[in-house]
């Protein structure tokens, strides 16, 4: 520091000056005041902390019901010894929906759609426990011609997300037919009071609450606990949280969550199906070439359908069955829908 | 080109070689291509710096005799630095280049005189070569344990275990409430803020580590430290420039002092970075001198200068002395025995020491691994942890997977891709099981252990309970994990027939996936232990499998 002239301290007086005294006060009052002030106002926010209320948002994305066209469309190629062959998924589902009256009929120009395979494993489309990546494709195209205004492919996974979405080939297939690829951000939940019986607040992965439409694209597979895993379980795939506490409850769970998921469309895949091992699989002779594509409006009907046709089991074995039916999210007895079944060659 | 401009050029140097450590360190994780095979492999050379590291080179072919995949490659710089010099202290370590900064930081306590002073040579500067006596006679005994001070293995276990995990969580932290505002440009920009960075450095999910504080204060305080005395890690500990110091004795490059021009101004020691004694009058210590030319640079004289096949006094190889050279063998003599005869390695083995998928057995693992994290790091899922006592002290900071923070996926081979060491020797997704596409062929998958249940905390075993979320996500075929239908009682009187899980050790891998799945979250009910692990013939169960 540079040396200064010492102050001639005779002619220093013993006090501040009026004026300098009165800006003191002031400063001091002024910190004291907003001290006080905010001790005040702090004291006021103290509440005990309870958990933030959670949101209800139920949406119904589902189309009113038209008579004019089936209740429910099957789509298969022969399967019996014969090997998958490239495009064939493709067709099937094409089929599907032009028999059940064309895309434009479920999603309109602006739309922001939400398909929802099961990509909760680390498994190639040849293991069959994802859904099949030429069908989500099929899909994501059809709704980007019928105008949505995105199309959003998302799950949340069980394994690790960007692993599952690679290996499920799903990410590569819907991205290059034009979808927007959502991995499971673990930070993009938000709670939500879902209103069901065994279900209350969960956190919901947010692009499944902001959607127009929702598409479920499941992928039939053998569950240790409820003998199959179907459409209304692909709905897991949306909860965050600790999940597996659901299985304790599994098929009111499942109930719960099908009444608050009301999706526009179900598109199952039975194009290969995991007949043992699942949901996981991982051997190849765990799975049947089905070649068959099962799509419709009805969630009961469509899991009741599959479930008969390839696991030979009846409503009375899957009790969730049952439960939705009478919950009014659709109805058991598939035969009393018109069903529109198309063999191709 | 004049002498005196070469400190630019080594400043672009090191410059250019610290972004590539830290490239080649955050590439150092999971990023599947966008096209082409499902295979999940790690792609880029982020490996580079260890296998080009001739410490770990020689500590680990003294210690298995023979050099394992790439570490050839460390001759690289081993045969120039014969020829030149520790130049690659001064010019390549992104160690020693952030020492550098951290010592160039202005500072009150270090000026002028006290620089000076500060980097003359000092006597303790000889502590690094017992450090590296002592590591190199360990791991001629098959211990590795030299392998936690090299500095690659410092940094990347500092940086990638412990630092940018932090810098991932304080990202996210401002990000967040940007991506969740109702102010639309605000959400706009943080969204794509958080997919830009995730795309490149932040990570999907937080990833935690345990003792991460411990490495981040530890390698925060080396840092401060250089602040304080000039390049203090690689003048006083770093075993790697003690050992390109030795080996530099022969070297054609040095020093020439014109004593007759020097007039003892010091300008030469204010920025000396290896404290080898550049003024004139004393002899240039060679093993010292990290080749920053610096000094070159700051003579007002131009009487330094480096030349080839001086002839001139010098101190060429370290000034040990006897009874230093004598300390840093004996303990190197010494450490193997103390460390092993201790219970842990032969005897009660922690039962939850889970090596990574394709780890060798113990014994050679600890004569392998350099503690570096670079498996820690790459794990997609979290699964890899530093080891504080479970591996015993001389496994200190070894990798070990707790399945309660991530579960070992089992077509995942990436920490085996990137282990400089072999310590986890690379292997094929098919060794652990898994089989894509067409193929049928299965052999005896790489297990990590047994799992096993806690029947007492088990929902269908103890609390009446339907769950077998573990059965559901273990993931080989047949499952490891059967249900047999039991009847219980509930609380109320009530039967009920429910499904309880049980293990079937000649199927189960060990991978964690139904521990880290458990509902049970605090203390899983089903565990794994390391009984029957692959790599270890003499922690098995069963008698055969089948």
């Amino acid at each position: 520091m540079p040396d200064t002239p010492k102050p001639d301290t005779a002619a220093e007086p013993d006090s501040l000056s009026r004026r300098e005294a009165m800006l003191q006060i002031l400063r001091v009052g002024g910190v004291a005041a907003a001290a006080t002030g905010a001790g005040f106002w702090l004291n006021s926010r103290s509440t005990r902390p309870v958990p933030s209320s959670a949101e209800q948002v139920r949406k119904d994305h589902r189309i009113p019901s038209a008579s004019d066209w089936p209740g429910l469309a099957i789509a298969q190629f022969p399967a019996e010894n014969h090997s998958a062959e490239q495009g064939e998924p493709r067709t099937l589902v094409q089929k599907v929906i032009e028999s059940l009256g064309g895309m434009s009929r479920f999603v309109r120009a602006q739309d922001v759609v939400v398909i929802k395979p099961n990509i909760a494993w680390d498994r190639t489309p040849e293991q069959a426990a994802n859904t099949n990546p030429e069908l989500v494709a099929e899909v994501v195209r059809q709704c980007r011609d019928a105008g949505a205004k995105r199309v959003i492919v998302t799950d949340v996974s069980c394994n690790e997300a960007r692993r599952c979405f690679h290996r499920s080939g799903i990410e590569a297939a819907a991205r290059s037919a034009g979808a927007e690829i959502i991995l499971p951000d673990p930070d993009m939940f938000r709670d939500i009071d879902l209103g069901g019986v065994m279900l209350k607040t969960w956190p919901v992965f947010i692009p499944f609450l902001e959607a127009d439409k929702i598409i479920n694209m499941p992928i039939a597979k053998h569950h240790g606990l409820c003998g199959v895993t179907l459409g209304m379980k692909n709905w897991y795939g949306i909860l965050g949280g600790q999940r597996s506490r659901l299985h304790q409850q599994i098929h009111q769970s499942l109930v719960d969550l099908a009444g608050f998921m009301l999706p526009t469309l179900t598109i199952m895949d039975c194009y290969r199906i995991l007949l043992r091992n699942g949901p996981t699989g991982g051997d190849l002779e765990d799975v049947a070439l089905k070649k068959t594509v099962v799509a419709g409006t009805d969630p009961v009907a469509l899991d009741a359908y599959v479930a008969k046709a390839y696991w030979n089991l009846d409503p009375e074995h899957l009790p969730y069955l049952q439960l939705a039916a009478n919950r009014g999210l659709g109805t058991v007895q598939f035969e009393q829908l018109a069903v529109k079944m198309s063999q191709l060659s | 080109m004049a002498q005196s401009r070469l400190p630019h050029v080594r400043r672009v140097s090191q410059i250019f070689f610290l972004l590539l450590f830290f490239a080649l360190l955050i590439l150092t994780t999971m990023r599947p291509g966008s096209s082409g095979s499902s295979e999940i492999h790690m792609r880029g050379p982020v490996r580079m710096f260890f296998i080009l590291d001739p410490l770990v080179a020689i500590t680990s072919a003294l210690a298995t005799h023979a050099l394992y995949r790439g570490l050839i490659r460390s001759l690289i710089i081993l045969v120039p630095t014969l020829f030149l010099g520790r130049f690659f202290c001064g010019w390549i370590c992104p160690m020693g280049t952030l020492q550098h900064l951290a010592g160039s930081l202005k500072s009150e306590a270090k000026r002028g005189k006290q620089r000076v002073e500060s980097n003359r040579y000092k006597r303790w500067q000889t502590v690094k070569y017992v450090v590296l006596l002592a590591g190199l006679v360990a791991s001629a005994f098959g211990s590795m344990v030299i392998g936690t001070l090299d500095p690659f293995s410092l940094l990347v276990r500092s940086v990638g275990v412990a630092l940018l995990p932090a810098v991932n969580f304080g990202a996210r932290a401002v990000l967040l409430p940007l991506e969740h505002s109702h102010v639309h440009v605000i959400k706009t920009f943080g969204t794509y803020a958080n997919t830009a960075l995730q795309r490149t450095v932040l990570d999907l999910r937080q990833a935690h580590f345990n003792q991460a504080l411990v490495l981040a204060l530890l390698f925060i305080g080396i840092l401060w430290a250089s602040m304080r005395i000039t390049r203090f890690w690689c003048r006083s500990i770093c075993p790697l420039g003690a050992l390109l110091g030795a080996v530099s004795r022969w070297s054609i490059l040095g020093l020439h002092k014109d004593g007759s021009s020097c007039d003892k101004c010091n300008r030469c020691l204010l920025d000396c970075q290896g404290g080898d004694e550049p003024i004139g009058g004393v002899p240039w210590r060679k093993s010292e001198c990290l080749m920053c030319m610096n000094c070159v640079g700051s003579c007002p004289h131009e009487s330094l200068e480096f030349r080839f096949f001086r002839n001139e006094p010098e101190i060429a190889s370290p000034d040990l002395g006897r009874r230093r050279t004598v300390t840093g063998l004996a303990a190197g003599v010494a450490a193997v025995p103390l460390l092993r005869a201790n219970t842990g390695l032969a005897k009660s083995r922690h039962e939850r020491l889970l090596r990574p998928p394709g780890s060798v057995e113990e014994t050679d693992f600890l004569s392998r691994c350099i503690r570096c994290g670079e498996c820690m790091k790459v794990c997609p899922n979290n699964s890899l942890q530093p080891t504080l006592t479970e591996a015993g002290l001389e496994g200190l900071w070894t990798p070990t997977l707790v399945p309660k923070t991530g579960y070992c996926e089992p077509s995942c081979v990436l920490c085996s891709e990137v282990c400089p060491t072999g310590a986890i020797w690379q292997i094929t997704p098919k060794e652990k099981g898994w089989v894509a596409g067409g193929e049928t062929q299965k052999s005896q998958p790489i297990r990590l252990g047994t799992a096993f249940y806690d029947r007492g905390r088990c929902l269908p075993w103890a609390l009446a309970t339907e769950c077998i979320v573990c059965e559901e996500w273990c993931p080989v075929s047949p499952k490891a994990i059967y249900v047999e239908e039991a009847q219980v009682i509930d609380s109320s009187g009530a039967a009920k027939i429910l499904k309880q899980p049980r293990v079937d050790p000649s199927r189960c891998v060990g991978c964690g996936a139904c521990e880290y799945a458990c509902p049970l979250q605090d203390r899983p009910a089903v565990y794994v232990t390391s009984i029957g692990e692959s790599r270890s013939p003499s922690s098995q169960i069963l008698l055969k499998r089948s």
